[in-house]
């Protein structure tokens, strides 16, 4: 059975645009000012949301998602909070799925974590710490759960272990732009779309870019080459130290202009043709 | 104990869980201390800078006035303080910039707690012409402002971390932060037996030098190999190096220290092993400090280089199995030892070993005259002097 993210990735595909992503901490600003930022996300024209479950030692995060993660954890945000965000995301209809640190999936119980995800209506979990090496037991169980398993690439993944990581790999792979942590950027590495090529070579999955996207001319020219836009830093700086509505007013105005810029991108063919699209769950 | 070389794992422990962007990096280090570990020119090059510039081999003291409060145990110290920048880091140190020359990187990065990682890494660095920037938390730099000095004239930009509880496990997430962004040109010395596989497996190896000296040293003072060896435990390398070459001895007792802090009970200390359980935090499973959800507690100790939250995984391997154990000591305890050892044999430590120190009491009053105990005196606590001075009343 296909997911919801599967879904909304081979219709997007079928229209021949990219699908827009975005990113928010649960619990950022608030529990119920995280939902809130949902839905304005979902009514703008985002195809599908990431629920960041906040931890307390993001590696791979730059200062805007450490501030947010880190108010999020002040506010005493727990697993349940996670699942409940998730939960209010796909009850709105919107695809969803969860990004988070390893640690918290252990702890919380590798199956029950999974079920937790389906139950919730998630789609599936991106892992962004997970090796290829210790993936085994957490795929499986995402497998019986029936949820995707997504896993991050990076410029620096060789060609070998592009098609390993590719192989456990369902519903999109997240090709990270750059080498680097997430935060905004003034531009869009050339390494993204080579990126990209390298991982067209070994799997016809939907590949969408993050890290550092954050303007809409840099989601319209992702949107040219890739399958979709992920959108995190520039999303949560809207809501940074600022008074929830008047936040939520700059990120609407922003989200929107991010879904045209996405739609209007210039894609010369369609990314992969019919037959080789989106893989069901494993 | 040997890790399998490709996943790195010591049983459940260790393994990878870092962002995919510096696999590569760890698949070229893993490779290069395969190569390196057997490469006549890279170990005579490590030897001679032991040699004639750390001072190896460290000697063994008698504590013949301190044995008076263990028990009258023997007690053996084997004297890392001595070492060039005072502490056992440099080991490792020396080893790890050496590697950095021969992928041909010229910038190096660490983090450091008590900042004696840092001092030994901007030591190295300035002999060996590299770049040096040093991460660590804006609460250690104040406690150990001497060593921020000591990183700064010999030319190392130390950068305060000001994230989360803002010691050392946040400044390893700096310097992992760093890492991700710069791996072409960096590499990141670790300095502890923790973080991704091969770091655990590399630096013990860069450290075991410690344990072999001092196997020999004891066998040839006393005749027989040593009751029992303790060691502070942070990361845990100090202790790994010293424990390794006695792993096979199952005669031989081996005794980890914990920093205890005001006592497991109040739940402010920095004891992974005694007080925590299994997770995952910084690139690898081992115990830790985690509330119920996985994230990480802020550990407390008046040790710097104590204070955090997490251990390598071969100790909790060594741990699981039973081949090692890992008591907690208080701040009070090891403040009782250091004091004593400053005044019964005119040596001032680490407040990090005087937790080894406290354990070599405890030990020693159990086995008595009859036993002899081996401490890895890791450290000398030149830069502890503001704080010991403070704590005993005396500033
Ligand atoms: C003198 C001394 N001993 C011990 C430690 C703890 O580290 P490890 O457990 O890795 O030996 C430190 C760390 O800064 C130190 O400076």
């Amino acid at each position: 059975m296909q997911t919801s993210l599967e879904r909304v990735l081979h219709q997007a595909r079928g229209e021949n645009r990219a699908a827009l992503i975005g990113y928010i901490p649960a619990g950022f600003p608030t529990v119920e000012g995280c939902k809130r930022a949902i839905d304005v996300l979902i009514d703008s024209g985002f195809d599908a949301v990431e629920i960041g479950y906040p931890y307390s030692d993001p590696v791979m995060d730059g200062p805007i998602i450490q501030e947010a993660a880190d108010q999020a954890l002040r506010n005493g945000v727990k697993a349940k909070d996670v699942l409940g965000t998730l939960h209010h995301a796909t009850e709105r209809g919107a695809a969803a799925v969860v990004m988070t640190y390893w640690n918290p999936i252990e702890q919380f119980g590798v199956d029950k974590f999974a079920h937790a995800i389906a139950q919730a209506g998630g789609s599936g979990v991106i892992t962004p710490d997970l090796s290829f090496e210790q993936a085994q037991p957490w795929n499986q169980s995402a497998a019986r759960a029936g949820i995707n398993t997504i896993y991050v690439v990076a410029p620096s993944t060789t060609d070998d272990r592009l098609r390993k990581v590719t192989g456990i790999t369902s519903g999109f792979i997240y090709a990270a732009s750059l080498m680097g942590v997430t935060g905004t950027r003034t531009s869009v590495s050339n390494s993204a779309q080579e990126l990209v090529a390298r991982i067209r070579q070994v799997s016809d999955l939907p590949v969408a870019v993050g890290l550092g996207v954050s303007t809409p001319e840099q989601a319209r020219e992702v949107a040219t080459y890739a399958d979709g836009v992920i959108i995190g830093s520039a999303l949560i700086k809207e809501l940074l130290g600022k008074d929830l509505d008047k936040g939520l007013v700059g990120l609407e105005e922003l989200a929107l202009s991010l879904a045209a810029a996405t739609r209007s991108a210039n894609r010369e063919s369609p990314g992969v043709s019919g037959a080789k699209e989106a893989r069901g769950v494993k | 104990m040997t890790a399998t070389i490709d996943t790195g794992l010591f049983g459940p422990y260790g393994g990878r869980y870092v962002p995919e962007a510096l696999i590569a990096a760890l698949d070229e280090l893993a490779k290069m201390h395969q190569e390196l570990k057997n490469d006549r020119s890279f170990v005579a090059e490590l030897s001679h800078l032991h040699k004639t510039y750390s001072g190896r081999p460290s000697i063994l003291t008698e504590a013949n006035r301190f044995a008076d409060y263990c028990g009258g145990a023997r007690i053996l110290l084997k004297r890392e303080d001595l070492n060039h920048t005072g502490s056992h880091k440099i080991n490792n140190v020396l080893g790890q910039a050496l590697m950095t020359k021969r992928m041909g990187k010229k910038r190096v990065i660490a983090e450091t707690g008590a900042g004696q990682h840092g001092v030994a890494s901007a030591t190295a660095a300035a002999l060996l012409g590299l770049e040096c920037v040093v991460y660590m938390g804006e609460e250690d730099t104040k406690r150990q402002a001497l060593n921020v000095a000591r990183m700064r004239l010999l030319g190392a930009t130390v950068v305060p971390v000001t994230a989360g509880s803002r010691t050392l496990k946040d400044a390893i997430n700096e310097a992992m932060r760093d890492w991700v962004t710069n791996v072409e040109t960096t590499h990141y010395i670790l300095g502890t037996v923790a973080g991704p596989h091969p770091f655990p497996v590399m630096v013990r190896d860069f450290h075991r030098i410690i344990g072999d000296e001092a196997r020999a040293q004891v066998l040839e003072l006393t005749g027989a190999l040593p009751t029992a060896v303790l060691a502070c435990v942070g990361g845990g390398s100090n202790a790994i190096g010293i424990f390794y070459p006695f792993i096979d001895e199952k005669s031989v007792r081996l005794i980890g220290l914990e920093a205890g802090g005001d006592g497991l009970e109040t739940g402010r200390h920095a004891s992974a092993i005694s007080g925590g359980r299994p997770g995952v935090l910084h690139g690898a499973r081992s115990y830790m400090l985690q509330d119920e959800d996985g994230q990480t507690i802020e550990s407390h100790s008046i040790s710097a280089g104590l204070d955090y939250p997490g251990v390598g995984p071969e100790h909790a391997h060594l741990y699981d199995i039973g081949r090692a154990e890992y008591w907690p000591i208080t701040d009070k305890e090891a403040m009782e030892a250091f004091s004593l050892l400053c005044r019964t044999e005119g040596i001032i430590p680490a407040i990090e070993t005087a937790h080894a120190l406290a354990g070599a009491i405890k030990l020693g009053k159990e086995l008595g005259p009859n036993s002899t105990l081996l401490i890895n005196l890791s450290g000398r606590g030149d830069k502890d002097v503001q704080t010991a001075a403070e704590y005993f009343g005396m500033a």
